[in-house]
């Protein structure tokens, strides 16, 4: 029998989380959550989550760091900023989910093959080494890592974006892309080390 | 009406219809757009996701390449490119650390970022600076009896929305009007089409797509108009996998910028329209 703890302890905080997540940019508004669940209500994916996105807020808040890094939640929001528009609060729910995102990704606490994460690399990989996007290089990479299964299932979609012109293999590259990786080699160090 | 034009990753590659029909209808409204040189991809959600600092460097970059060009604001036709170019000026003006990373990094390629270009959405320039009335002068062809859903996706006003309501936007639906159009009721015209997570989560991310699908046909639609490269995709590329999962919702879908072409009497091949996957020419040659 496995069991699991049901009820959360003082104990299992991360002292200082909650703050360390309110300083950022668009972060601010976290403390001032008065918990209405307008968010939950308003978020188009909120049915598919473990958490609520009500129920991370307030978990954030009161340094749940680990509840918060390991949900789905994060994942599932796709940045539609619907709850940050109507939050009564003016808070910037979507921020905060991104916020999540950056330190789930930078502490690795996502399974290991999990798609959208895998997405989120190699886009930003692609990016810095070629300064461009080619999407179905990208999906075909996400494939590759994720799920070679549903590349199958998604044959239909390769011949339709080869039947209008629309599947292309040739990497764009942009001319100064060596001087826009160094330029973001600049600011590697500067990420947010040392938060709680 | 001289712009700057960054025209982002999607519209060289999936949503080069988005292009192929932006470029002609705008030059036929005497809208001068001029490709920002060697611009680099605006990092949409993914990257700032990932890093924000970096995903900040990626936008002012591109601003800073516009600037030395000199004055006018930046169009970005794509949803997510629009949100996030303007995200990184927002941060830039209120982070004073994004800010020094960003200088730093600015430096390293001998470029100046001022923040003075705005960033636009072309819906925002069709309605306000070119305005309905020379769109409809430019009309040969009306499309009477289309029935179209305006459909404007998240991120072209949301969060912050400078030229429409967040919730309720409409400047879509007066330009539609003008080209002759009947415009559908469609109160799901800012919901979200799933984005990337039709492609990383496809139970979860096409039941959004399916639902913005069946509620234009439930509305009487005949074709969905869009203004971004993703929702085009989305909307479009997934009728097999939604059929499977949930049943046929079969209706094309075009971009707003093809419908314009069309009225103004431009080829069809012309304005991409063979790139559908669901055609839309039967309908529009119609009408």
């Amino acid at each position: 029998m496995k069991l699991t703890q049901k009820i959360k302890y003082d104990a299992d905080r991360t002292v200082g989380f909650g703050e360390s997540v309110a300083r950022l940019p668009g972060c601010e508004g976290l403390p001032s959550c008065i918990q209405c669940g307008t968010c939950s209500g308003t978020c188009p994916m909120s049915i598919y989550m473990d958490l609520s996105p009500r129920q991370v807020i307030g978990l954030v808040r009161a340094d749940f760091k680990k509840e918060a890094l390991s949900c789905n939640t994060i994942w599932l929001c796709s940045s539609c900023y619907a709850c940050t528009v109507q939050c009564p609060r003016e808070i910037g729910i979507t921020e905060i989910m991104y916020a999540l995102k950056q330190r789930a990704i930078r502490e690795h606490t996502f399974p290991a093959g999990f798609p959208i994460a895998i997405l989120a690399r190699e886009f930003t990989r692609m990016v810095t080494r070629k300064g461009r996007i080619t999407e179905t290089l990208l999906v075909m990479k996400l494939f590759l890592r994720a799920n070679w299964r549903a590349a199958l299932a998604s044959w239909w979609l390769g011949l339709g974006l080869i039947r209008t012109g629309r599947f292309v293999l040739r990497q764009e590259q942009i001319q100064g892309h060596r001087e826009l990786a160094t330029m973001l080699a600049q600011t590697k160090e500067t990420g947010e080390g040392g938060a709680p | 009406m001289k712009y700057h034009y960054f025209p982002g990753c999607s519209l060289k590659g999936l949503g080069r219809a988005y292009e192929e029909s932006l470029l002609p209808v705008m030059e036929r409204l005497g809208v001068e757009l001029h490709e920002i040189e060697d611009w680099n991809c605006c990092g949409a959600t993914v990257y700032m996701a990932t890093d924000q600092g970096n995903a900040c460097v990626l936008g002012a970059r591109n601003m800073a390449l516009a600037e030395k060009n000199g004055a006018g604001d930046i169009v970005a036709p794509c949803n997510a490119c629009y949100l996030t170019l303007n995200k990184a000026k927002h941060c830039l003006a209120e982070s004073s650390a994004i800010r020094r990373n960003v200088e730093r990094a600015m430096a390293e390629a001998h470029l100046t970022y001022s923040g003075n270009l705005a960033v636009r959405h072309p819906l925002d320039v069709l309605v306000h600076d070119v305005g309905l009335e020379a769109i409809r002068r430019e009309v040969v062809r009306p499309l009477t009896k289309l029935k179209v859903a305006p459909y404007y996706g998240c991120q072209a006003v949301r969060p912050q929305c400078t030229f429409d309501d967040q919730w309720n936007p409409t400047s879509m639906d007066q330009v539609l009007t003008a080209l002759g159009a009947t415009v559908v009721d469609y109160p799901l015209k800012t919901r979200c089409c799933g984005g990337s997570l039709t492609g990383t989560v496809p139970e979860a991310g096409l039941r959004l797509t399916y639902i913005l699908l069946q509620e234009a046909l439930r509305r009487g639609a005949e074709v969905i108009a869009t203004i971004c490269p993703l929702c085009q995709f989305n909307l479009d590329g997934y009728h097999d996998q939604i059929a499977r999962r949930w049943g046929a919702v079969r209706i094309p879908v075009v971009y707003l910028t093809q419908l314009m072409g069309v009225a103004f009497g431009m080829a069809p091949d012309a304005l991409g329209l063979k790139r559908n996957f669901l055609p839309a020419e039967p309908l529009l040659a119609m009408s």
